[in-house]
C-alpha cells in the first residue's frame, strides 16, 4: 500500500522588540544570567503586566503578510503549568481569541506553487532557560536564568497541509524569510529565535481521515527539520506495514543519529486550565491601526521573486536564491543599476559571493563588499579588460580588503592582454615547444587545444584573453 | 457531590501538591460545597451575556517599547531560597 504524510508545523518566533512583552526589561541576547529581570517578569506578587505596543504592531504585520484575518477583540489568557522556567506558574498567552486566524503562506516546490494554510497566530511570552548543574546524569539541581522569560513570541500554527519533508522545509524557509523581511524576527534557528515543532502522521494515499500523529521536537536547523520528518514518516510507514499501530507521543530528534526517539513520559492529558488573565484588559484593534501597519509592509519574498523573474529575466532558481535574504536582493539590485547585466551579476553573486558568505557564515552587510565592487568586476570582464579567471582573484582581494577592483587591476597589472600580435607570438612559441601535442591535434585529438590555451595563460600569468587565444591557436594549428 | 476524589487528586498533582488521605477527603468535601454554592448561578439565564473577564470596561492599556528597567539582579535574587552565582538554583525536575 502507498502511504502519504500529513504534516503540520508549529513555529515560535521571537520578536525583535527592545523590551519584553509586559515589562521594561531589555530583550538583549547574551547578557549574563538574570541581568534582564524585574518583579513583573519574575512573577512577584502584586505586580501588573502592561502590554508592549510594538508586539501588537509586529503581530499585525505577520498576520497581514500571511493573509490572515485579524481579530478585532483580543484577550490574553493564562496557560497554567508548573515548571521552574516559568516563574508565575502560568504563561500569558492567547487562547480563544488569538490575534489572527485563517491565512496562508505560498511556497514554491519543484517549480510548482502551493498554499499552506495558517490556522492561527497568537502573541505570548517566552519561558526562562534551565541549565542542569554539573553532569546531566548526576545533576540534582538546575540553574534558572530568567533573561528570556517574557521575551515576546508569536506562535504560528499551520494547517496539516504539508505532504513531504521538502514541502515542510520550503514552508519553514518561506515563513522565516517573511518574518525577516518584515524585520520582526531574526529567524535564527540555531540561536533559538525561530523554533519549530512538527505534528506528523501517515495515511493510505487518498484516505480522508488522519492517522495517529506524533509530535516532533528538538530540531534546531532547517535541515534537521527535514531529516526528522523524513525519518519519522518512514518509521510510521514501517510500523503500519508490519501490522502495528502508531502511538500518539512526543518524540525527540537526535541530530547525531538522524533518528527520532520517544520521550517515554507519562502522557498525562494536557490540562492547562486556560482562563482570561484578569491583569490584562482586552485589546481592541481597529481598522485605522491595521491600515497604519499595512502601510509599513515591505515587498515580501514571493513578490520580490516574481518581480525579479519579470524585471531581470532571471531563472526561478536564481531569483529564489537572491531573494532568500533581503540584504542580498538589495545588493543585487544596486549592482545591476551600476552595470545592467543581471545574469552576469547574479552568477557572480551565487557562485563567488555566496561561497565566501557561507564559508564565514556572515551576512553580506557584515562584509567589506559593496555592490559597486561586484558591478565593476563583471563590467571589467564583460568589456574584456580582465579574464574571468583574473576576475576571481581580483574578487578574493576585494572581498578581503574592500579595495576597488579597478585599483587592484591597475596596481597589479592584471589588464588582460588582447594584443593579437603579442599573443600570436606566445602561441607560436608554445606550439614549437610541444611538437608531440601538435602532432596529436593534427591526428584529430582536438581536445588538446585546452592544453595549449593553458600554456599560453601560464606564459601570460593568466592575463591573456582566453577567447582570443583560442582563435589564434585554432588558426595556427589549421594552417 | 460536585467534585470527585479523582478530580481532587488530579488538581493536586497539577499544582504539585502532595496530599494525605485525610486532606483528600477534607478537600473533596470543601471544594464540593463551594462548587454547589457557585452552581446557584446556573439558575440565571445568561445566554445573551458576554462572559465577563474584567470588572472594568477598559481596553488597550499599552506601553511603548522602551527599556526602562536597569539592573535589579541582586534584589531579584535576594528573594530566592537558593542561588548559584547569578542563577536561581532549584531541585532538578525529573520527567516521570
Amino acid at each position: 500500500m502507498e502511504y502519504e504524510a500529513v504534516i503540520g508545523l508549529e513555529v515560535h518566533a521571537q520578536l525583535k522588540t527592545e523590551s519584553k512583552i509586559f515589562c521594561g526589561c531589555s530583550t538583549r541576547f547574551g547578557e549574563s544570567p538574570n541581568r534582564n529581570t524585574c518583579p513583573v517578569c519574575t512573577g512577584m506578587p502584586g505586580v501588573l503586566p502592561v502590554l508592549n505596543r510594538r508586539v501588537v504592531d509586529f503581530a499585525i504585520k505577520a498576520a497581514l503578510a500571511t493573509n490572515c484575518t485579524i481579530q478585532r477583540r483580543n484577550v490574553f489568557a493564562r496557560k497554567n503549568y508548573y515548571y521552574p522556567d516559568l516563574p508565575k506558574g502560568y504563561q500569558i498567552s492567547q487562547y480563544e481569541l488569538p490575534i489572527a486566524t485563517g491565512g496562508y503562506v505560498e511556497i514554491v516546490v519543484g517549480g510548482e506553487r502551493k498554499r499552506i494554510g495558517i490556522t492561527r497566530i497568537h502573541m505570548e511570552e517566552d519561558a526562562g532557560k534551565l541549565v542542569h548543574e554539573g553532569e546531566f546524569e548526576k545533576a540534582h539541581h538546575s540553574l534558572v536564568d530568567f533573561n528570556r522569560a517574557a521575551v515576546p513570541l508569536l506562535e504560528i500554527v499551520s494547517e496539516p497541509d504539508i505532504r513531504s519533508p521538502e514541502e515542510g522545509g520550503a514552508y519553514l524557509r518561506m515563513l522565516r524569510d517573511i518574518l525577516v523581511y518584515l524585520d520582526i524576527c531574526d529567524g535564527n534557528m540555531e540561536e533559538g529565535s525561530f523554533r519549530c515543532d512538527a505534528n506528523v502522521s501517515v495515511r493510505p494515499k487518498g484516505a480522508k481521515e488522519f492517522g495517529t500523529k506524533t509530535e516532533l521536537k528538538n530540531m534546531n536547523s532547517f535541515r534537521n527539520v527535514e531529516r526528522a520528518l523524513e525519518y519519522e514518516i518512514q518509521r510510521q510507514i514501517q510500523v503500519l506495514r508490519e501490522g502495528g499501530t502508531v502511538v500518539q507521543e512526543t518524540r525527540l530528534f537526535d541530530a547525531n543519529t538522524g533518528r527520532t526517539v520517544s520521550m517515554r513520559t507519562k502522557e498525562e492529558a494536557h490540562d492547562y486550565r486556560y482562563f482570561p488573565d484578569p491583569d490584562l484588559v482586552p485589546l481592541e484593534i481597529d481598522d485605522e491601526w491595521v491600515e497604519r501597519v499595512r502601510k509599513t509592509l515591505p515587498e515580501l519574498p514571493l513578490e520580490k521573486i516574481d518581480r525579479f523573474q519579470k524585471e531581470y529575466s532571471l531563472p526561478l532558481y536564481d531569483c529564489q536564491i537572491l531573494c532568500s535574504s533581503k540584504n542580498l536582493a538589495d545588493f543585487f539590485e544596486e549592482a545591476v543599476k551600476l552595470h545592467p547585466n543581471p545574469k552576469g551579476i547574479s552568477n557572480w553573486i551565487m557562485a563567488e559571493v555566496l561561497r565566501e558568505l557561507n564559508r564565514e557564515k556572515v551576512d553580506i552587510s557584515e562584509t567589506k563588499l559593496k555592490p559597486a565592487h561586484v558591478a565593476s568586476i563583471v563590467k571589467l570582464i564583460d568589456e574584456g579588460t580582465i579574464s574571468g579567471k583574473i576576475g576571481k582573484s581580483v574578487f578574493e582581494e576585494v572581498y578581503r580588503t574592500g579595495e576597488s577592483p579597478e585599483k587592484i587591476v591597475e596596481e597589479r597589472g592584471l589588464v588582460q592582454v588582447s594584443d593579437e600580435a603579442a599573443l600570436e607570438e606566445i602561441a607560436r612559441k608554445v606550439l614549437e615547444n610541444h611538437p608531440k601535442e601538435v602532432e596529436s591535434y593534427k591526428k584529430g585529438k582536438t581536445g588538446v587545444i585546452g592544453f595549449f590555451v593553458g600554456q599560453v595563460m601560464k606564459e601570460t600569468k593568466g592575463k591573456a584573453n582566453p577567447k582570443l587565444v583560442n582563435e589564434i591557436l585554432r588558426r595556427l594549428l589549421s594552417s | 457531590m460536585a467534585i470527585t476524589r479523582e478530580e481532587v487528586l488530579h488538581i493536586a498533582r497539577l499544582a504539585r501538591l502532595a496530599l494525605t488521605e485525610d486532606e483528600v477527603s477534607l478537600f473533596t468535601e470543601q471544594l464540593g460545597k463551594i462548587l454547589d454554592y457557585m452552581a446557584k448561578l446556573n439558575e440565571l439565564d445568561v445566554a445573551d451575556v458576554e462572559p465577563t473577564a474584567h470588572a472594568i470596561e477598559m481596553t488597550n492599556v499599552l506601553r511603548e517599547d522602551v527599556v526602562t528597567n536597569g539592573d535589579q539582579r541582586e534584589e531579584i535574587l535576594s528573594n530566592a531560597p537558593d542561588r548559584s552565582g547569578d542563577c536561581f538554583r532549584v531541585p532538578r525536575i525529573l520527567e516521570d
